[in-house]
């Protein structure tokens, strides 16, 4: 099979498209795929997020009943609430953007494609590997769509337990949704699990002649990090939903009283996976915000190593503070106090990274194209997301504010905020490089501002439902809450529309974007080495290795 | 490749097994939710079929392109590196069962939880004395690591394919006794998988420990097929060194699973 693949690649001189996509063990070709894929699932959950705004624009409901599903409501006609309908929509959107959205887009898109070509190298260390990533990303994915078909709960279609998966709900739960849910959280762990061994070999085997760990890029290092976070935690993840799988089919009672057994382990099982979890999804925004801000300030990023060293510092923190999301579950005052102290003391490594952020923008000349806006969108709407991090990581404040809207305000703005501005800076800043045609400013522009206010306006009024006490994960409210509903719908709505114009920008660019000629099309401060190849980069890169007088500016000690 | 390379690591040619793999996954795991809910096995089984075929054919290539000369000192260096991380990633799937084990050996469950702690082992339960088969598995699998750490010496001291093969052999059917030994054990088992904590973590760490004893004595057996047939130097063994580190791996892991749940536990 493999010798017949070279044969036609050699001939033709380019692979068909079956052996190109379906077969690849060419890191760009995969980081793309990646890109595609994680694109198109998050537009279906996004999706789903613009329903449920829809649905919670007014008090009472109106589009989720049990009558059927409406678009349009219809005061004349019967509604009764179809809960079981809401959950499932708050359960897929979550499972699908922590497993299969952010990660994917991070990680395996951006992650694939730059952190290779940051450090020199041909490709990744185990090239093949790597394309067993991507299917299996794509089959747990197809999974988790099976999931949301297949019967559940409630004698209806999908389970609704919340991401979380926390039992009893999900080991009680009727039908075959949640062992599909389970198994497509498996198989997304197994691909990322075998993506992050590949990235950490990479990084540590394969830097290009001269570059010391001291000397790799910043992205390169968050990818690294990021990796080393996914290699140690969901494994233990993939021992947690097992035992949900035995409970489930088995007669096992890791999590039933009755049987000996203690719920509560689930909990500190997953966030044991799930707080890290966090910092996979933002570390790489990191690294990207970290080359977008050096690049538009036309200065070198500041305090380079303690920016390693404080990405170096989260990532081990992060495995020592997941209790924090479990203050009300019944922990000793010991425990409480414990995981307060150790959350507070992210708020350091974060702090350095923020400021070193603001000191490259310090007396830099500043350039506002699309990717900076974007990055000064992230560090605005990232520090807002730590700063009420920072008030939950209260244990006395968390007891008042755990399960309401303030959390999700806080969630959304850190991760929804914070790494998918993230996501569209590294797509603006990259698009060229990776397609060899440059969006159009002006709409990049547009695109930003609308998703600016857009989100704003929809996570920013949530803050004040979770203060006047609106709890998360309902269906529907009561009258007191209805003005600060509305506004956070329209904001939907508005972010809505400027996922739909993004759309558009990815397509005009890709079919009639301006051509980039320069390899370099920014300016002389994007440094790294992608910056020295051609837009787009030939199929193999690297063939001879870059000697450090390309890269190194700092070679004379 | 059209293009010249100069550099010693490996660019492989396109490939179909990841994607029969993943599709494979995917059959596989349909089918088993499928069987779960009362259906038939059929689909996971050709799902598994999928499966062990993709990791067949994989893996040959792999030893085939061992054998060609693509796997240079540097892309040696790095399926070291790969496979540590692999076993480390290992080691935190074991955390989960470890953690479900001390957390309920510590803190048991009882009416009244947490004002109140129950009884570890659970009222009722009566576990293995560890002194008998357990003990002897114990010896048995530190003898046989033993035996892999002989072989691996005489391979990269003396270049001695004997020594080599022997020590292979014996550490595999070392591992098969432990194997069935401990089928001999759950056989006998007082207490049940399923109603209660005790037999839950019990048989699932052990059990996967198990299913891990197996999978390394396939790989120590594809070792030993490979050594018959003239592969491995002293120079160049990535896959025997990975066979040996999987085996110490499990090992160890044994170890505590008898310090911790045998011993300690009853």
């Amino acid at each position: 099979m493999a010798d017949a693949a070279t044969h036609a690649h050699d001939e033709h001189g380019k692979p068909g498209f079956f052996t190109r996509w379906f077969m690849s063990t060419n890191h760009k070709d995969i980081g793309i795929l990646y890109l595609w894929t994680a694109g198109a699932l998050g537009f279906v959950s996004v999706l789903f997020t613009v329903y449920m705004r829809l649905e919670l624009m007014e008090p009472g409901v109106q589009y989720m009943c049990m009558e059927g599903a409406r678009l349009i409501a219809d005061p004349a006609a019967e509604c009764t609430p179809d809960g079981h309908l809401w959950n499932v929509m708050i359960t897929y959107h979550g499972i699908l953007m922590m497993f299969f959205v952010v990660i994917p887009a991070l990680f395996g898109g951006f992650g694939n494609y730059f952190m290779p070509l940051m450090i020199g190298a041909p490709d990744m260390a185990f090239p093949r590997m790597n394309n067993l990533s991507y299917w299996l990303f794509v089959a747990g994915a197809s999974l988790g769509v099976a999931s949301m078909f297949a019967p559940g709960g409630n004698d209806q279609f999908g389970s609704g337990v919340g991401w979380v998966l926390y039992p009893p709900l999900s080991t009680t739960e009727a039908g075959m949704s949640m062992d599909l849910a389970i198994f497509a959280v498996h198989l997304s762990g197994a691909s990322s699990i075998l993506g992050a061994i590949n990235m950490i070999t990479t990084f540590l085997n394969m830097r290009t002649p001269g570059m010391t760990l001291h000397k790799a890029p910043l992205f390169a290092w968050s990818i690294f990090i990021t990796a080393w976070l996914i290699l140690l935690s969901l494994p233990v993840l993939a021992g947690g939903i097992t035992m949900l799988l035995t409970d489930r089919n088995f007669g096992t009672t890791f999590f039933d009283p009755a049987g000996g057994g203690d719920p509560v382990l689930y909990q500190h099982i997953l966030w044991f996976f799930g707080h890290p979890e966090v910092y996979m999804i933002i570390l790489p925004g990191f690294g990207i915000i970290s080359h977008v801000i050096a690049t538009f300030s036309k200065k070198p990023v500041f305090g380079y190593l303690p920016m390693v060293y404080a990405m170096v510092a989260i990532g081990v923190l992060g495995f020592v503070v997941w209790a924090h999301h479990m203050y009300t579950v019944g922990l000793s005052l010991s425990q409480q106090s414990y995981f307060m102290l150790a959350t507070m003391v992210i708020a350091v490594p974060t702090g350095i990274k923020v400021f070193s952020w603001i000191a490259t923008l310090w007396g830099g000349s500043i350039d506002f194209k699309t990717p900076m806006l974007f990055a000064m969108g992230f560090l605005f709407l990232f520090t807002i997301g730590g700063v009420t991090g920072l008030v939950l990581s209260q244990a006395p404040l968390d007891r008042i504010y755990h399960d309401t809207y303030y959390v999700v305000a806080h969630f959304h703005y850190v991760m929804s905020l914070g790494a998918v501005f993230a996501i569209f800076a590294g797509m603006y800043y990259w698009i060229g490089k990776m397609s060899g045609r440059q969006y159009p400013e002006w709409a990049g522009k547009l695109h930003f501002w609308l998703f600016f206010i857009g989100a704003n306006l929809t996570f920013f009024p949530q803050h004040f439902l979770g203060r006047q006490g609106m709890p998360r994960r309902y269906i529907d409210y009561p009258e007191a809450f209805a003005f600060w509903n509305q506004l956070s719908s329209y904001g939907a709505f508005l972010s809505f529309a400027s996922f739909l114009l993004f759309i558009g920008i990815i397509a005009y660019t890709l079919l009639a974007g301006r051509r980039v000629t320069e390899n370099n099309y920014w300016n002389p401060y994007a440094d790294t080495l992608e910056w020295t190849l051609p837009s787009p980069p030939p199929e193999h890169t690297f063939e001879t290795l870059v000697e450090p007088e390309v890269w190194d500016k700092q070679k004379a000690h | 490749m059209a293009h010249a390379k100069n550099h010693d690591y490996h660019i492989l040619n396109p490939s179909v097994y990841p994607f029969l793999g993943a599709v494979s996954a995917f059959v596989m795991l349909f089918g088993a939710t499928l069987y779960f809910h009362d259906g038939s096995p059929w689909m996971a089984l050709i799902g598994l079929v999928g499966v062990l075929y993709v990791m067949f054919a994989w893996w040959a290539d792999v030893i085939h392109e061992a054998n060609t000369g693509d796997h240079t000192p540097v892309v040696q260096i790095g399926l070291r590196y790969g496979f540590i991380l692999f076993i480390l990633s290992e080691v935190m799937f074991f955390a989960a069962w470890f953690w479900t084990f001390f957390k309920h050996a510590l803190y048991p469950m009882a009416e009244g939880y947490p004002q109140v702690m129950g009884t570890w082992p659970p009222e009722g339960v009566e576990p293995f004395n560890p002194w008998q088969l357990p003990l002897i598995n114990t010896l048995i699998l530190l003898l046989s690591g033993a035996a892999v750490t002989w072989a691996h010496h005489a391979l990269v001291h003396r270049n001695d394919r004997k020594a080599l093969v022997r020590g292979l052999a014996t550490a595999i059917v070392l591992g098969l006794l432990f194997t069935v030994f401990q089928a001999v054990e759950y056989a006998e088992a007082q207490f049940s998988f399923s109603g209660n904590i005790y037999g839950a973590t019990f048989f699932m760490a052990t059990g996967f420990h198990g299913f891990h004893v197996i999978i390394g004595t396939i790989f120590l057996t594809v070792c030993l097929i490979r050594a018959l047939k003239g592969d491995f130097t002293p120079e160049q063994h990535v896959g025997f060194e990975a066979a040996a580190w999987y085996w110490h791996f499990v090992d160890v892991v044994w170890l505590f699973l008898f310090g911790a749940i045998y011993i300690w536990g009853s």
